[in-house]
């Protein structure tokens, strides 16, 4: 139940609809766009960013945030800790469990690896089960792989690695049928065919979902075939060292039980690192959308034993978080409402930007409206919200529309008895997304022989901006990509004997370039929202 | 916010907290000390990892929900359910035809309900899990699948039922029958997958790969948007 003041200026949304119907708000052309990104985009406040003085990339920029965990101390004592022992020995260690490592371990479990998953909470806990939306794929006739190519580059302003975005397009309708295969309940006509819809950002409708559990849908079949291939999995275990042997190359990682901080040394030929995002970092104290777990632990790690890393500083917002109530403050308001009709309102019941522009630019747009133009409405916590007019999705596709296409939404707002199907949603931008990553090529490889990176935790396929439904597919596409080439390294790779070298080295760096008292601990592992009640908890090893 | 709303008494585990009205089990728990590890996952009702029982002061029915969407109330016992192995049956999903027989051989035990209904006043998503453990039972495996669909599989069915039945996966397996064996295939898929495979794109997508970026930006401005609604669903 939104307070009377809000209700009233809901009035105001209803009277404008009839106008809304008939208006049609023509995208931005390319140089509106560009302003608008330049003055608003949170990407683009320079004293949030700061240049990094260790590591591959030095004197590259990454949010505050993030740049203290990166330039972070080890949580490993090199001169104290022997990696030689290992409590397993697999072929490839994969490190992290949504969508993408999921994917990767059913590939090298296929290709014949001995695998261990090792996940910081349960299995398939992670962002993909949130993506409510859909994965693109371009198999409709009317649409093609290269279209496909050319909506991708264009969201990511021209800057995506051609060659992965290549191989996303490719891979894209083969990722899609694998998952049919093992039974993902994809929403389809009677015939069998793809129920599609479009994006911001697409030029064809290209999303094919599973209601509006579309994430959650793939996720519980690929964690349930995990089980199925009885493959070795951890819970509650992270990762918080990589281990690297005398030639340089991957050997392992060093993983931290959850609970009882017991240190386990897993020896790997291969390692692949499918950590996911950063959105619990609360870049810029923005509210997120991300997991519990999402805090970049596999930027850390990759980082620290020497892998490159691309577009850190590129952080997706999502333009519609939910601000009212607190209850769900940052939650994601999936694209899927807009894309289904519903348009963005300000106070006034203007129309202020085209609902599917790609999703910095619309996010740019929020927050112009809200804090230079001040047509926003407040929320009795005192945070800016404009509405998202849902009940028009029924106006224009008939009514039952929003309760058949979006029942999780439906079902989330009606706890706090607000219906989406008659009442419009408040909204402001919410962290979503890690645009950049570890720097991959095609097969998931890092510059690191041995360690290999998918998912949300790799970069470069999405350029400086990431288009709806494209991140799913990343998973698949580059998850057994991975899986399968990891597989293959392993079986040909010469040892070397396991070392802590390059944490010693690390921590050197450090003293040298004069931060190492200035920074955290890293990997984070979880976000800290205990309120203080006494000392503090205990890192394994403080600096 | 937390200063100015109004405090709540709750008990945690027995111990007694005051917290700020409005939070969710699971920011209770945080702003009273506590910091999870197990029991929390998505924080957005999605993914089912911080299922929760608890009960009033003066009131022991117990009651089932996820403690990232449940706000407290006042005089509310919140306990962390402790872990226990649920049995999964494993298959190989290419070796079992989706009849319902297979169902039944797989999770023989669910003849053994009996219909007390417990499962269903325990899902915190509001599903009838009795109702589709019945379709279960009948064979009907597309019912089930198309019950259960919103199932985040918190487990809090299998918890609590008396026989010891995990409806949770009971549905997985029906969903995972109906998505591969009784939805036709896209052919649509397929065939692009085989254009694919046969090179058909390579010409175009390596052109726009070499495109310098100002073509690429040209044809990008250029291409035509198809209308978002599409005209056939009715």
């Amino acid at each position: 139940m939104y307070p009377a003041y809000l209700e009233e200026n809901i009035h105001i949304v209803e009277d404008t609809r009839v106008r809304r119907l008939i208006e049609n708000r023509p995208p931005l052309d390319e140089s509106d766009k560009k302003a608008l990104l330049r003055k608003y985009h949170p990407d683009n406040i320079k004293s949030s960013m700061r240049k990094l003085k260790v590591g591959v990339n030095q004197g590259d920029s990454a949010p505050v945030e993030l740049a203290d965990l990166l330039e972070g101390n080890s949580r490993i004592d090199p001169k104290k800790f022997d990696p030689s022992s290992p409590n397993y020995n697999v072929d490839v260690l994969v490190i992290g469990c949504g969508g993408a490592g999921a994917s990767a371990a059913l590939l090298a479990h296929e290709a014949g690896a001995r695998v261990l998953v090792t996940t910081k909470l349960r299995l398939g806990d992670a962002n993909t089960v949130g993506a409510q939306a859909g994965t693109q794929a371009a198999d409709r006739p009317e649409d093609s792989p290269a279209i496909h190519y050319l909506d991708t580059m264009g969201g990511g302003h021209f800057e995506n690695i051609p060659d992965l975005v290549e191989v996303l397009v490719k891979d894209a309708p083969d990722a899609i049928r694998w998952l049919e295969k093992l039974g993902v309940n994809w929403d389809k006509a009677p015939d069998g065919s793809m129920h599609e819809l479009s994006g911001g950002g697409t030029s064809r409708r290209r999303l094919h979902s599973a209601r509006d559990y579309t994430g959650l849908e793939e996720m519980r079949v690929l964690r349930d075939e995990i089980r199925n291939k009885k493959i070795n999995y951890l819970e509650y275990t992270a990762a918080v060292e990589l281990i690297l042997d005398d030639k340089g190359q991957i050997a392992g990682a060093i993983l931290l039980n959850m609970e009882t901080e017991e240190l386990i040394v897993a020896r790997a030929r291969a390692v692949i690192l499918a950590t996911g995002g950063s959105g619990r970092l609360h870049i810029q104290d923005f509210p997120t959308t991300n997991h519990y777990g999402a805090t970049a632990d596999g930027l850390v790690l990759a980082y620290r034993a020497g892998a490159g890393l691309i577009f850190i500083d590129s952080m997706q917002y999502h333009p519609t978080g939910a601000v009212y109530p607190l209850q769900i403050l940052g939650q994601l308001v999936t694209e899927k409402v807009r894309t289904l009709g519903a348009q963005l309102v300000n106070s006034r019941g203007e129309q202020f930007i085209m609902p599917l522009e790609p999703r910095d630019v619309v996010t740019s747009a929020i927050i112009r409206e809200c804090r230079e133009r001040q047509r926003c409405m407040k929320t009795p916590n005192g945070d800016s919200g404009v509405w998202l007019d849902s009940p028009m999705i029924d106006v224009i596709r008939g009514p039952g529309t929003i309760a058949r296409e979006l029942p999780a939404m439906v079902r989330q707002f009606r706890r706090f008895n607000i219906d989406i199907t008659r009442e419009p949603i408040l909204v402001y931008p919410t962290l979503h997304y890690q645009n950049g990553g570890i720097k991959i090529d095609t097969e998931g490889a890092t510059n690191v022989p041995g360690l290999f990176a998918a998912g949300e935790c790799s970069g470069g396929v999405h350029g400086r901006n990431r288009l709806i439904g494209n991140s799913t597919l990343e998973l698949f596409v580059f998850g057994r990509r991975a899986g399968l080439a990891a597989a293959r390294y392993a079986k040909e790779v010469k040892r070397g004997s396991p070392t802590l070298e390059h944490v010693r080295r690390w921590q050197e760096e450090l003293q040298q370039a004069g931060i190492r008292d200035q920074r955290p601990v890293s990997p984070r592992l979880l976000p800290d929202y205990t309120r203080r009640t006494g000392g503090y908890t205990s890192a394994v090893f403080q600096p | 916010m937390a200063e100015q709303a109004r405090l709540i008494d709750i008990y945690i585990m027995g111990k007694y907290y005051q917290v700020p009205e409005g939070l969710t089990i699971l920011t209770a728990l945080e702003y009273s000390g506590y910091r999870a590890i197990r029991g929390c996952g998505c924080r957005a009702g999605f993914c089912g990892a911080c299922a929760t029982i608890y009960n009033f002061r003066n009131d022991p029915q117990l009651r089932y929900d996820l403690a990232c969407q449940k706000t407290v109330e006042p005089d509310m016992c919140l306990v962390q359910i402790p872990y226990f192995p649920a049995v999964k049956a494993v298959y190989d999903l290419e070796k079992i035809p989706a009849d319902g027989d297979n169902v039944k051989a797989l999770y023989p035990d669910i003849v053994k309900c009996y219909g007390c209904n417990t499962c269903t006043k325990t899902c915190p998503q509001e599903l009838e899990v009795m109702w589709w453990m019945t379709d279960a039972l009948r064979g009907d495996i597309k019912a089930v699948a198309d019950k259960s669909f919103d199932c985040l599989m918190c487990g809090l069915c299998a918890a609590r039922c008396p026989q010891g039945l995990t409806p949770y996966y009971v549905a997985l397996l029906c969903r995972r029958l109906n998505g591969r064996y009784l939805t036709p295939p896209a052919a649509h898929v397929a065939g692009r997958v085989a254009e694919i495979a046969s090179g058909k794109y390579d010409a175009e997508i390596t052109a726009l790969k070499t495109a310098g970026e100002q073509e690429l930006r040209r044809r990008y401005n250029e291409r035509d948007i198809e209308p978002a609604l599409e005209q056939s669903r009715e």
